[in-house]
């Protein structure tokens, strides 16, 4: 019997029966479901999953009219800081909208964290002054929280990393909530500037990689933006499938974050006065590609399920049932594509 | 990676109508269906023209709201977010800030 071509999670070619192929789509489903205490694929989404999966063709595509508007996150570091092109962020946004027809992009610091953008907000509000008279198609600014900037040696307050393993647990949980107060003035301060200089809307990117403070203080950051700014867009895009509870106790209009799956990080995130939300489903290099595709639509259709927002899952390096490598198979992107679309109903990516 | 997306499952930008329906998710928090037929109302195209690169041409040069194919003449930039704004009767921040820093009447 002919073997069908996919992908482990870590990018590495792999060859699977159809019966094995269904097995790794129906493990991944029931994986999310089971995690996430979320409902499971149906029997038909299953199959269409199949489908896509067993296609023999490199390169899968939505049919047409199925076709959702992409953001981006990193937007101007692929071009002249990941590619090394010799090209300013103006050239890499009118080469993304005329050559790559991207349907919106994102412009960004080299740093990509709002802390160190602080510092020369002049210099960022000028270039996005620049792209905006430019740029037909929206573009937006984007950064990270990054609460971790804020420790010693980068910062003032004591590393919480550090102060856990030694035991001082009081000290790690109120160097955490300094950080975030500080996370909070500096994302306003960078995002409003932003807004004055004509930013088509401000992204939040990989909220909570320091845990459940930093997905607290971007939440917070939302609110009290979109109080002084109601025109004003917001996309926050998560940084995991599960807020990481480096606290523990921190909540959000009673919700505890620490634990919550993508389906509950979108409840607080509508709350906050976000406009698109932006789920992380991690991919696991240990596992095939199927399954992580089929993982990944599970948690995404329990978001845009219940979602009053559009839903735009990340689907880069690692997330999204992409394999964990930095120069993932055009076969595998392809299919995770798709299947987020088709069987996850996103709006976006 | 992004462009395989964009190949794969992406409307097109402004060679088709990606900015549009990108523009009315945003402004109107819009999901996809009704962005799009929202956007597809406001210019005259059925849901699936969209999407379409030979139609969306003739419907974005007749329009004159910018296109992957720049000519003399054709608004681009913010000249064409003016017309968009006015088109799908949104606000677009850059256009507001552009006519309050020029003088002109908003």
């Amino acid at each position: 019997m002919d073997k069908i071509f996919s992908r482990m999670g870590d990018g590495s070619a792999l060859w699977l029966t159809p019966e094995e192929l269904r097995h790794e789509l129906r493990s991944g489903m029931e994986d999310a479901a089971d995690m996430g205490k979320i409902p499971p694929l149906s029997e038909d989404e299953l199959e269409h999953l199949y489908d896509i999966c067993a296609d023999p063709r490199k390169v899968v595509t939505v049919k047409p009219g199925n076709e959702v508007v992409h953001s981006f996150d990193a937007g101007t570091l692929k071009f002249p800081l990941r590619g090394g092109l010799p090209i300013d962020r103006l050239g890499t946004v009118l080469a993304h909208e005329r050559a790559m027809c991207s349907d919106t992009f994102e412009m960004g610091h080299v740093d990509y964290s709002f802390k160190p953008v602080k510092a020369i907000i002049s210099e960022e509000r000028q270039a996005m002054e620049q792209v905006q008279l430019n740029a037909t198609m929206p573009v937006y600014y984007g950064a990270m929280p990054n609460l971790g900037l804020y420790t010693k040696p980068d910062g003032p307050i004591d590393n919480w990393s550090e102060l856990l393993p030694k035991g001082m647990l009081n000290e790690a949980l109120a160097a955490q909530e300094e950080a975030m107060e500080m996370a909070i003035r500096d994302i306003c301060y960078v995002a409003e500037a932003m807004h004055e200089s004509g930013a088509d809307g401000i992204n939040f990117d990989t909220v909570g990689a320091s845990g459940d403070a930093d997905v607290l203080a971007s939440l917070k950051a939302a609110e009290q933006l979109k109080k002084a700014f109601p025109e004003m867009h917001i996309e926050m895009g998560m940084a995991g499938e599960f807020v990481l509870g480096m606290h523990g106790r921190l909540e959000y209009d009673g919700v505890r974050l620490a634990g919550l799956y993508s389906h509950q990080q979108l409840k607080v995130a509508e709350k906050a006065g976000v406009d698109i939300f932006g789920p992380v489903i991690n991919s696991k290099s240990s596992k095939s590609t199927p399954w992580n595709i089929a993982r990944s639509c599970t948690f995404v259709k329990a978001c845009t399920e219940i979602a009053s927002i559009p839903i735009h899952p990340n689907a880069g390096m690692g997330v999204g049932g992409v394999p964990v490598t930095s120069t993932a198979p055009v076969d595998a992107i392809s299919r995770a594509s798709v299947a987020l679309i088709e069987i996850g109903k996103a709006d976006g990516l | 990676m992004a462009f395989l997306h964009e190949l794969a499952t992406g409307m097109g930008g402004v060679r088709t109508a990606g900015d549009l329906v990108a523009r009315a998710m945003a402004s109107k928090g819009l999901r996809i269906g009704e962005a799009k037929k929202y956007v597809a109302e406001k210019i005259g195209v059925s849901v699936f023209d969209l999407s379409d690169s030979q139609v969306m041409r003739e419907v974005r040069e007749d329009l004159n709201i910018g296109h992957v194919l720049v000519r003399p003449g054709g608004a681009l930039g913010i000249e064409a977010k003016i017309r968009i704004a006015e088109l799908l009767g949104i606000e677009i921040n850059s256009v507001k800030r552009f006519k309050e820093k020029a003088g002109l009447e908003y």
